[in-house]
């Protein structure tokens, strides 16, 4: 963080109520030049703006990797955790501050390989937050290893003849998972980047976002495919066709071979964990309405006399 | 151990104590009988120690409850029991050997058929079972003979038993009418049952005076000390001994408005946790052994972070799933050591029962005052056994939970050097408009990463001076005995009561010997060599392996910060408590050497 940026934020930020990408920026992200990852970041803030959350109620979480330094370049309330581990992090805070918008960011390893297990569960709790998992079919923190979503016969440094193993299927595994909105938008699409974030953030429920986002230093190409300008197709889903709310076809969709489709694949409203809980808390304190909190311990360990 | 001897006749003899041993299967609800005394002893100014195992499979198999019974203070469940109360054969053999000379045994006539006639045993033949049945009558079976024997106790001890009756009452009263009618109906026939002209017994008054006494376990004092402490937040994943203190939490906490999440994993189950704490709340998180070691990453993480959170060890036998029900102290260099990286933290030990709560509530202080992980290291033995203590006094205890979301000053930086990190959670503003950065890379005060070494240097003396500060505040312990003299005892855990009680033999057979338990065992109070200077040894008793160099966890320890030669060690790992015998034994041992 160099000062000139620290000073530049303090000094803009007692005028202005409003939300803007000026206040918004923090560091200088240290991604190489060239990843997809600085686009997510720019369409982030413009969502920001447009939405005007109140600045100190948002937060942003991730783990580890080259897109979990996303807290960083963010001058809202951050934390960067352990590898994996993110989304229980920010499960915590989401269930016990129903106030703030959490955030969460990171890779295809931090979301599907060693937090793989987490994904399942915060989804099917269907926890109120966001989650932008930043895809680039390989580990780039770490210098080209096989990822979890790299494709067969993918060339790395644990895979130097190519990769054996069968990818996983980011759209297929989140719909068995029980997420309740799950698409796939490319950071090369800011348009529909932008649009996708917006959708998942208002969702009221786990919101889940693969985003495309190449990484030109260790596997450069991996998406042409799906990027017109370098002749490939980009193929938005048509909700006059699909029912997002019918996940078998969302699981049909998912089968395409690549470059698949982009959208919005499955979204449904399901009470939040968020909810639920509370429910619980409410009918559990109309029961000892009028009592404090520490007349209610009292009463408890009076029951040991 | 009982200090009358239980002579036979119709007369009734007055007890300063007993220990009674339950013996049969786990499914029999001996456990809840001996709970139901447990509690009757807090109520009437007595004093009790209770000890159980149980079988580590899902249902069945042996399992004994006994209880240290007294009217004065008890500090130990028993070496050796005055009565045998067995239910099967199989038990009645396996705990015969567990009398004293002279006892008396109650067993089930239907069920034990082959006695031993030695060591001046008195048998008395009741069928439990039989009895049972026909007082309950329909299809009952035997379930309810716990009740009948807790009513058999209840007369052959002269117990008050319309407190008794209460007690139990209040623990059927949530359930169906009729499982009150036939538990009352048992325990009446038991109560009523002729047995003969042994005789009965009585107990002197209890000779505590507090105005209310509370009984219960360990596991669920602790649960209310965290929640005076003001926890409201926070997450865990099931495993023995710890998971009552999980279960208890999510069914009370909801009243308090708080929130006790079940994680998929242990991992999870940490980093909720500190996402609650993050969030604002002092929130816990606990487990074993086991559990414990796959928090640690996170919790080296939150030494870097500098997050206040508190971590419940309920330690049991290890290594690996070990012996998932039996007590050891083998987490002590886990607790203090167990990450990666140098990651200061705080390890805290209770001593007793009673000492769960207050040792929540100081766990709460001190992750609080110091922003930093508190390792609570409870055990197997403390989870489950019944004491019965003062009442505490909430209103001078509470402390409120709290949310501070004030808008903080313009010259906040969440990692001061000059001062304890305080964070600053979501929701509050900056009026600087710099919002802060919570982290696990080495930091400069922003928040923000860096690699330079004389900044990585001066945050690790920031963290580890924290830990420097509160060892200089803690309080040398209270030496119970000898101030100086042939040995000082040092213990650590649930094994408080058993080494007091064997300095109390210790002395009575001439030896100058003292005790000093360590409720704080990192940071350890500052100044324990000046203590240790006025004793000729000093032996560090714990339940864990002697080690290769001949020294337990907390005697290496000592001996690495101190290298002191004469701190020898007391160890024992069979997953059971310490006996009153072994202690002694092995103290005299160390001090016959030289």
């Amino acid at each position: 963080m160099s000062s000139a940026t620290l000073e530049a934020t303090a000094s803009a930020a007692p005028a202005a109520d409003k939300l803007t990408k000026k206040i918004l920026t923090a560091d200088h992200p240290t991604w190489c030049p060239g990843c997809g990852d600085f686009a997510v970041l720019a369409a982030f803030y413009k969502v920001l703006e447009k939405l005007q959350y109140p600045h100190e109620k948002i937060v942003c979480v991730a783990g580890i990797g080259c897109s979990s330094r996303f807290p960083y370049f963010v001058n809202s309330h951050g934390i960067h955790f352990i590898h994996g581990r993110a989304l229980p992090l920010a499960t915590g805070i989401s269930l016990s501050r129903p106030d703030v918008h959490v955030f969460v960011f990171g890779g295809d390893g931090d979301g599907f390989s060693i937090g793989g297990n987490h994904l399942n569960h915060a989804a099917r709790k269907n926890v109120k937050l966001t989650y932008v998992i930043m895809d680039n079919f390989v580990y780039g923190l770490t210098k080209k290893q096989t990822s979890p979503t790299s494709p067969q016969g993918f060339k790395s440094k644990t895979d130097p003849s190519g990769s054996i193993d069968r990818p996983i299927n980011p759209m297929k595994q989140l719909l068995a998972s029980g997420a309740t909105f799950i698409a796939r938008t490319h950071a090369a699409q800011v348009k529909h980047m932008m649009d996708t974030f917006e959708r998942a953030i208002l969702h009221d429920g786990f919101s889940v976002v693969e985003c495309l986002s190449e990484c030109v230093m260790f596997y450069s190409g991996s998406f042409d495919d799906s990027t017109p300008r370098k002749g490939g197709v980009y193929d938005i889903i048509d909700e006059t066709q699909h029912d997002v709310t019918d996940d078998v076809a969302a699981f049909k969709m998912a089968d395409e071979p690549s470059p698949g489709k982009f959208g919005v694949y499955y979204q449904v409203e399901r009470p939040t964990k968020n909810a639920l809980e509370q429910k619980w808390i409410d009918s559990t304190q109309a029961k000892l309405a009028g009592l404090s909190q520490k007349e209610i311990l009292k009463k408890r360990l009076e029951t040991m006399r | 151990m009982s200090t009358a001897t239980a002579s036979m006749g119709s007369s009734s003899t007055t007890l300063r104590n007993a220990v009674i041993r339950l013996a049969g299967n786990s499914q029999d609800g001996i456990q809840s009988i001996g709970g139901f005394l447990a509690r009757l002893a807090g109520r009437t100014q007595h004093d009790v120690m209770t000890y159980m195992t149980i079988p580590s499979t899902i249902s069945g198999g042996p399992s004994i409850f006994q209880l240290h019974l007294g009217s004065g203070e008890v500090l130990h469940p028993g070496d050796e029991s005055d009565v045998l109360v067995a239910f099967y054969q199989h038990s009645y053999d396996a705990h015969f050997s567990s009398l004293r000379e002279g006892g008396l045994c109650f067993y089930d006539s239907g069920e034990v058929t082959e006695l031993k006639q030695e060591r001046g045993i008195h048998h008395i033949g009741i069928p439990f079972t039989a009895a049972t049945v026909e007082a309950i009558g329909g299809s009952a079976r035997d379930r309810g003979k716990n009740m009948f024997v807790l009513g058999l106790l209840c007369a052959v001890y002269q117990l008050d038993r319309d407190k008794l009756a209460g007690i139990v009452s209040r623990q059927f009263g949530k359930k169906d009418e009729s499982v009150l009618r036939n538990a009352m109906l048992a325990f009446d026939a038991g109560y009523a049952y002729p047995i003969g002209d042994m005789g009965t017994f009585h107990f002197e008054e209890g000779e505590h005076t507090d105005e209310h006494r509370l009984s219960t376990d360990g596991n669920t004092l602790m649960t209310m000390g965290l929640i005076a402490a003001g926890v409201r937040y926070g997450s865990a994943y099931p495993i023995t001994p710890w998971s009552s203190i999980m279960e208890t939490l999510r069914s009370e906490l909801p009243k308090y408005g708080g929130l006790y999440v079940q994680a998929e994993d242990e991992l999870a189950a940490v980093s909720m946790t500190i996402g609650a704490a993050y969030a604002g709340h002092l929130a816990v998180t606990g487990s074993a052994g086991p559990g414990l070691s796959l928090k640690m990453e996170a919790l080296s993480y939150a030494s870097m972070a500098e997050i206040p959170l508190i971590v419940i060890n309920v330690q049991r036998g290890g290594p690996s799933t070990g012996l998932p029900t039996s007590v050891e102290q083998s987490d002590l260099l886990q607790a203090i050591y167990g990450s990666h990286g140098d990651c200061p933290r705080i390890v805290l030990a209770p001593k007793d029962v009673e000492d769960c709560f207050y040792i929540a509530l100081e766990a709460g202080k001190l992750a609080r005052e110091y922003s930093c992980p508190v390792i609570i290291l409870s055990d197997q033995a403390l989870s489950s056994r019944i004491e019965a203590f003062t009442e505490p006094d909430l209103d001078q205890h509470w402390m409120e939970p709290g949310l501070d979301l004030a808008e903080r000053p313009v010259d906040f930086k969440p990692y001061p050097l000059d001062q304890i990190t305080r964070h600053a959670p979501p929701g509050s503003k900056m009026a600087s408009g710099r919002y802060p950065h919570v982290t696990g890379l080495e930091h400069d005060e922003w928040g923000h990463p860096s690699g330079n070494p004389k900044m990585h240097q001066k945050m690790t003396d920031k963290r580890r001076n924290k830990l420097v500060a509160l060892a200089k505040s803690l309080p040398l312990p209270e030496v119970h005995g000898d101030a100086e003299g042939d040995a000082l005892l040092i213990g650590w855990g649930s094994s408080y009561g058993p080494i007091k009680e064997s300095v109390n033999r210790l002395r009575a057979e001439g030896h100058k010997v003292g005790a000093a338990h360590l409720r704080h065992l990192h940071p350890m109070p500052a100044g324990l060599d000046g203590l240790f200077a006025k004793y000729k040894h000093v032996i560090v008793v714990e339940m864990n392996d002697a080690g290769v160099y001949g020294y337990g966890q907390l005697a290496m320890l000592l001996r690495a910060s101190l290298a002191d030669p004469k701190i020898q060690s007391v160890c024992k790992t069979d997953g059971l408590n310490f006996r009153i015998g072994e202690i002694v034994t092995g103290v005299e041992k160390v001090l016959a050497e030289k």
